[in-house]
């Protein structure tokens, strides 16, 4: 068994050693948002938040997040209201076909948290173990930018 | 009356476009597909706009075989020229029709009515009929077969402001919105294991290695196809890793290694045809003839294989019932998928619908059709059950149909007075159109190469069409005295080759802008004045005019490297949009690492219906372009493809990513223009003018690595 605090919630999880954290979130508990890119720890697709910190869930086991509170996209939006990076995105329709948005999203949340108002230099730090093939960086960067009070 | 638009000829059936829902909703159908390019968006303001609705009212439905309007492809960039302006004039009939019927309940004439959001009545008198009231949930069962007044663009609310993505609060809400998301009572998770490289056959299949693992639903091991069922996801991986131990593979022919791939392809020409206009002849090749007293110039071109290598692996559903087969897929062709299932599987068209379902951006045919495929052979083994099954990443970035390497050498004369006389292009490619064909003698999916009973590949040809493939973009925007291009057809490609984004429009343009370039160099002009020179269409001349102002505005970022700007320009497909790009360099001369610091975008894509849209999509491309511009080569051995992952491919990374500015020349009153592909080639050309102009270094083969950079230099 393996306890886990997803979203807020506490689940007591029957999962057998050796299954990577991405397959319990999006299988067990259907949190799809969390995207398999890669499964080389290379993307950034599958990118969740464990106390806060950014951590890649296609490789790491679940076993080795026991007792640990686990942040996905889902869990942003509070009260119908959107967290503030993913508004900041929407505004500046910061995407094209969005396979990459959940990961950077949750960079993002994990850098805001830490700091209110990055530095451009911070936020590109922040994004760079993200891929995103469309080419939609420049959008994002905005986002990030504008939000942190730049331009 | 203007001419139908070819997808309205095609499906002339009111009721497959427009749908009235018995309230206050709209349904429209199209045949084309997200690809992160924003066409729901773009579909959804367009009807909204033509029936005076709010687009909240508007829902696009997915695309299903045998339901929506056949529209064959999304590629190309035509999706707005051509399921909009058949949508928009579907939309013009519904309206009409609906006007027609409520004039009759309202008691007035037709053109005393008006429309506010679907409320139809005569201004300032009360009562009022809805769309709902006289066709809420009624088919139209009209057949349209000629072409009515559409609003005027005069009147636009919507098309040319753009609307809010529709697709994107999903998106930013992780919904699951892709096929790999999928969630299906009894669904089944699938792994294929593919053989080491394309020259491989299976030896033997040791199943010994797969027993006693419960979670195994399935087994498929059918020739040198290998694929396996399970009931979860983690099962499925690990099952593929058993059945990867438990094969072995014999190697029946090495990779064929190129030394110099340009050699390779001019030694292997299969076949020649002058081009004229965009369009290939058969016929004889002609010959220059320079004037006397002019300069020859002769420079050659070269891009490598390039991976579309989506962000998602190629993933696909299937559910089979016994008599009948649904997939659910992210193919750009849904309509050429489900026959192509057909055939390799022995069923009849009509069993099989292909329900299109979003995955990642695709840029190309990509791995989607293949997925499908094996997620309908898992399927077939478990009747009754829905399987998904998606490729790993080493399977993506090594089976995918690669952009195909090009060749390209340019001549030209030019004269006293600095004006090129004669210009010569001969082009070199292999296919760049590898997609399913169902019609042709074989299959394009991997899978059927691998079946006991097995499919031969579909035999590469030569396209004659015009601007296609490899002469894509190959016949200049500048007009010359003397003009001659071949395209130079090469049949055997060592790796599997199909369309990715642009075609050959890439690699003709990074020559032809950089050769302008150098031209000027010859004849001692400045590169922008020069092209003006050339240039006689007055829409290539604002774009180019536009971007110089763009970036006249910027000064320059001070910086310790080496930098410059550089300049490209086309008009994609020489019939579509124009675009003229402007990118500012820094070159370290220590590491030979070029670093792109700043784009500038101007563009005219004629009637512009969502602004936003469209300049995410040159930007995109723009960036994209630099990616495969300064990083990208599919690199292979005698065994297979080495680039497997990301890191033996590597692409822009946010941190190399630079500040990118757009402007659009709107042109409300002309024909909209596909955007999606049209600054891959002039980005790749103004990156290699950026860096002449910093260095002095000319490099013409890509990608602008620092090796190549030295390569360059020396040379």
């Amino acid at each position: 068994m393996v306890d886990l605090i997803v979203n807020g919630t506490p689940h007591t999880l029957d999962i057998p050693d050796g299954v990577p954290l991405i397959f319990t979130l999006r299988n067990t508990l259907g949190l799809k948002s969390v995207k398999l890119g890669c499964a080389l720890e290379q993307c950034g697709a599958c990118k969740v938040l464990a106390d806060g910190e950014p951590v890649l869930s296609c490789v790491a086991l679940t076993e080795s997040f026991k007792g640990r509170r686990i942040e996905t996209l889902e869990g942003l939006e509070r009260d119908a209201v959107l967290h503030p990076v993913q508004s900041a995105l929407l505004g500046e329709n910061a995407a094209q076909c969005g396979y990459c948005l959940s990961g950077i999203l949750m960079a993002a949340k994990a850098l805001f948290d830490r700091t209110a108002a990055p530095s451009g230099a911070e936020i590109r730090e922040a994004l760079d173990d993200h891929l995103c093939r469309c080419g939609a960086q420049p959008r994002i960067l905005r986002a990030l930018e504008r939000l942190a009070g730049h331009g | 009356m203007a001419e139908l638009p070819a997808s309205l000829k095609r499906n002339p059936d009111l009721d497959r476009w427009v749908q009235i829902e018995p309230r206050d909703a709209i349904v429209i159908r199209t045949g084309k597909v997200e690809i992160g390019q924003g066409i729901l968006t773009a579909l959804t303001a367009i009807a909204a706009e033509e029936l005076d609705v709010l687009p909240a009212r508007v829902r696009v439905e997915t695309a299903v075989t045998g339901r929506s309007p056949n529209e064959l492809i999304t590629a190309g960039s035509m999706s707005v020229e051509d399921s909009g302006s058949a949508l928009r004039q579907a939309c013009a009939h519904a309206r009409r029709i609906m006007l027609e019927r409520a004039a009759v309940d309202l008691g007035v004439e037709v053109a005393a009515l008006r429309v506010v959001d679907g409320e139809i009545g005569v201004p300032g008198a009360n009562r009022t009929v809805s769309y709902w009231d006289v066709q809420g949930g009624r088919p139209f069962g009209v057949k349209i077969e000629e072409c009515i007044s559409e609003k005027s663009p005069d009147r636009y609310r919507l098309v040319g402001k753009g609307i809010a993505r529709v697709d994107l609060p999903a998106k930013i809400r992780g919904e699951a919105v892709f096929v790999h998301d999928l969630a299906m009572p009894g669904l089944l998770h699938a792994r294929v294991v593919r053989p080491p490289g394309y020259h491989y056959r299976l030896g033997a299949f040791d199943r010994t290695r797969l027993d006693g693992d419960e979670a195994l639903a399935a087994l498929i091991v059918d020739g040198s196809f290998i694929a396996v069922v399970a009931e979860d996801e983690h099962a499925a991986i690990r099952l593929m890793e058993r059945a990867a131990r438990a094969a072995s593979w014999r190697q029946i022919a090495a990779l064929e290694v190129p030394e110099q791939m340009s050699e390779f392809l001019r030694a292997h020409e299969a076949g020649a045809y002058p081009v004229v206009d965009g369009v290939p002849r058969e016929a004889p090749l002609p010959v220059l003839q320079p004037p006397n007293g002019s300069t020859a110039v002769r420079a050659s071109y070269a891009r490598p294989y390039v991976m579309h290598a989506s962000l998602a692996p190629s993933a696909a559903a299937a559910l089979w019932d016994g008599g009948r087969l649904t997939v659910w897929s992210h193919s750009q062709g849904i309509e050429l998928l489900a026959p192509t299932l057909a055939k390799v599987l022995g069923m009849g068209a009509a069993q099989v619908t292909v329900v299109h379902a979003q995955g990642a951006g695709a840029y190309g045919h990509n791995g989607a059709d293949d997925v499908a495929l094996d997620a309908a052979l898992c399927a077939r083994a478990l009747p009754g059950r829905p399987v998904l099954l998606k490729w790993t990443r080493q399977q993506e970035h090594q089976w995918e149909p690669y952009g195909p390497a090009m060749c390209i050498d340019l001549e030209a004369h030019v004269d006293a007075n600095g004006r090129v006389q004669a210009w010569s292009h001969d082009v070199w490619s292999f296919t760049h159109v590898g997609r399913p064909m169902p019609f042709h003698e074989g299959s394009e999916l991997v899978a059927a190469w691998h079946l006991e009973k097995s499919f031969a590949r579909v035999p590469p040809a030569p396209r004659l069409g015009p601007e296609v493939g490899i002469h894509r973009n190959a016949w200049p925007l500048y007009r010359f005295p003397q003009t001659r291009v071949v395209k130079r057809f090469v049949k055997d490609s060592p790796l599997r080759t199909s369309s990715l984004r642009g075609l050959g429009a890439h690699a003709n343009v990074f020559a032809i802008e950089s050769f302008m370039d150098e031209l000027a160099m010859v004849a001692s002009a400045d590169p922008i004045e020069f092209r003006m020179r050339h240039v006689e269409d007055p829409r290539a001349r604002d774009v180019i005019e536009r971007v110089v102002a763009m970036a006249q505005r910027d000064a320059a970022v001070p910086s310790p490297c080496a930098s410059g700007r550089g300049i490209g320009v086309a008009r994609y497909k020489n019939q579509q949009c124009y675009a003229a790009v402007i990118v500012e360099v820094d070159v370290d001369l220590a590491s030979a690492q070029i670093r792109a610091k700043r784009v500038w975008i101007a563009a005219d894509a004629g009637r512009v219906v969502d602004p936003d849209g469209i300049v995410n999509q040159l930007e995109g491309g723009a960036v994209q372009s630099l990616s495969w511009t300064l990083k990208e080569a599919v690199t292979f051995d005698r065994d297979g493809v080495t680039s497997v992952d990301w890191d033996s491919y590597p692409i822009l990374r946010f941190s190399e990513v630079p500040i990118v500015t757009t402007e659009l020349i709107d042109r409300p009153h002309m024909r909209s223009l596909g955007a999606g592909e049209a600054t891959q080639g002039p980005t790749a050309a103004a990156v290699a003018n950026a860096v002449a102009a910093a260095t002095g270094i000319r490099v013409r083969s890509l990608p602008l690595t620092p090796a190549q950079l030295r390569v360059s230099a020396s040379g």
